[in-house]
């Protein structure tokens, strides 16, 4: 039986590279933004 | 103290939150009530403070204090009390601090801030100021604060911004009353040059008696939610208002409770407390000349360790908002009697409401500085909740009877 | 993009009110002056900050911290958003 043409036997998930973003890396966050302190 | 065992290696990854949550080697900023005494006697003091502790440290242990924050390399303190000015040492304390690197902001009702001191601390770097006030206006502030205390806060302010001092801040604890009023106290920072900073309140030290009548109602909460997005970007809020953001968006912060983890409170008898609204035996971690030091509480202190683990979400771990809200403070349950695994009293969803219906007891105060006479002082609202009893000898059948005044007593 | 390759071929420091404290997951960077905290999420760009002021640029100071080119561009940004907070600044500026 003929393979539908849409068939893949492809993996779909190809090997992710993560590339390294600036919110990796640094956050900033107030002196004030954080509970507890009155 | 009970001392914990060695802490497990944490994971290195993960979000900032994640790691905050797992604890540091030394709080970021922390919370230092220097003394219980006070001038005033605000209705809902977190400390209830009026009387100084006899055992209150020493100036020498004081400094002792700063030279291991130092070491720790703490960047700030919050310095507060009771009345932190009334110490007679506080002047020196604060210069001492800001010699050993450790950053200082002090919390004051402004009784002290006269225009020789405004100057002075307009030519000191590294010292914030922050003025207590709960209203925008003196009949507003003044009934939970006591007669007076709203002028007092707005000379220290005056005297302040002629001295040249810049961003002195204006911190509200927000209340049912004063909700109202943010558009005003935005003026009124403005007007000064300072920031404003809104807290929100807990039912902690004298707050657990007027709680019922203070505490915002739901729609006041989503009012105060819409107008901290509208209006936030130069507002403060110390990160108080994280249980709010179940409401939707995030506000900015940290969104986490920071007990134990990145802040904890030093009281003025060296007691070390997860947090300053958590001022109970059950969140006493230690002390800090009985037990070693503050590094030694706070790296290895039983209860230290045990809020730095990971954290379980309990009933509300279901909810879809818990990512956001993570379940609320851990002072307002425990203070109202809720479970610390369940919904805040004030979840925007409804669910504190519920759990407020059940059987539960609101914990015993384990201490109370409160001053044991009014003064002239006493704000009208802790005069209403302390009248005295009707005699058992009256003889009017209407004796006490005020038509349109709360049934009972306080706690109704 | 213009901004990134002027950052990495100039010399910076840290500020001089800047307060480094190391923790397990890397650093937190405090600012005396300005009240703004950092967080500096792994401890290669601590070691990209500490090295900043011993090396004639930026670039050599990542490679002498062994980063790989490929994340050089995402460094760099990292220094720019700790440059916007006065963390680290340009060397040869007064303070």
């Amino acid at each position: 039986m003929a393979a539908h043409p849409q068939d893949t036997h492809e993996d779909d998930t190809e090997p992710v590279v993560e590339e390294l973003v600036v919110e990796d890396l640094i956050e900033e966050v107030s002196i004030d933004g954080m509970c507890g302190v009155y | 103290m009970t001392i914990a065992p060695e802490r497990p290696a944490r994971p290195t990854n993960g979000s900032l939150v994640d790691q905050f949550e797992l604890g540091l080697d030394a709080p970021i900023c922390l919370t230092w009530e220097l003394t219980y005494a006070c001038n005033l006697e605000c209705a809902h003091c977190l400390s209830s403070s009026g009387r100084r502790d006899p055992r209150e440290l020493t100036t020498e242990q004081c400094e002792a204090v700063i030279d291991e924050l130092q070491r720790m390399q703490v960047f700030y303190v919050n310095i507060g009390g009771g009345e932190p000015t009334i110490r007679p040492d506080f002047w020196h304390l604060l210069e001492y601090a800001v010699e050993h690197q450790v950053g200082v902001k002090f919390s004051t009702n402004g009784v002290r801030i006269t225009p020789e001191r405004a100057r002075f601390l307009a030519s000191t770097d590294y010292v914030d100021v922050q003025i207590s006030l709960d209203g925008a206006t003196s009949e507003v502030n003044d009934y939970v604060r006591g007669a007076g205390s709203y002028d007092m806060a707005l000379n220290a302010l005056q005297n302040l911004q002629d001295a040249g001092f810049l961003d002195a801040k204006i911190s509200v604890v927000c209340t049912r009353q004063n909700i109202g009023q943010l558009d005003e106290f935005k003026v009124l920072a403005d007007l000064f040059g300072a920031t404003l900073r809104l807290t929100r309140l807990r039912p902690s030290g004298r707050g657990a008696d007027v709680w019922d009548e203070l505490h915002p109602l739901p729609e006041q909460q989503r009012v105060l939610y819409d107008w901290l997005m509208a209006n936030g970007e130069d507002v403060l809020t110390g990160d108080s208002f994280f249980h709010l953001a179940a409401f939707g968006e995030s506000l900015p912060g940290l969104n986490l409770c920071g007990a134990g983890r990145v802040v904890c409170l030093i009281d003025p008898v060296g007691d070390v407390y997860a947090c300053p609204f958590a001022i109970h035996e059950q969140f006493l971690a230690g002390n800090l000349l009985a037990d070693g030091g503050f590094q030694e509480v706070w790296q290895r202190s039983e209860l230290f360790t045990q809020l730095r683990s990971p954290q379980t979400g309990g009933a509300c771990a279901s909810c879809q908002f818990y990512d956001s809200c993570r379940g609320g403070c851990m002072a307002a349950k425990f203070f109202t009697g809720l479970p610390l695994d369940g919904p805040d009293p004030e979840c925007v969803q409804g669910y504190g409401e519920t759990a407020l219906l059940a059987e539960r007891s609101i914990p015993a105060p384990s201490q109370d500085h409160s001053k044991a006479n009014a003064t002239r002082n006493q704000p009208i609202m802790l005069q209403l909740l302390t009248r005295p009893p009707i005699s058992d000898c009256a003889e009017s059948p209407l004796a006490g009877y005020e038509p349109g005044a709360p049934p009972g007593g306080c706690c109704s | 993009m213009a901004d990134i390759e002027a950052l990495l071929g100039e010399p910076w420091v840290l500020s001089p009110s800047v307060a480094l404290r190391p923790e397990p997951f890397g650093a937190l960077a405090y600012h005396f002056g300005n009240r703004k905290l950092t967080f500096l999420k792994r401890p290669e760009l601590v070691a990209v900050v500490r090295a900043l002021g011993e090396q004639p640029d930026v670039r050599t100071a990542l490679r002498a911290t062994g980063v790989p080119e490929a994340e050089h561009r995402a460094y760099a940004e990292a220094l720019l958003g700790l440059a916007a907070a006065d963390m680290i600044r340009p060397r040869g500026v007064a303070a």
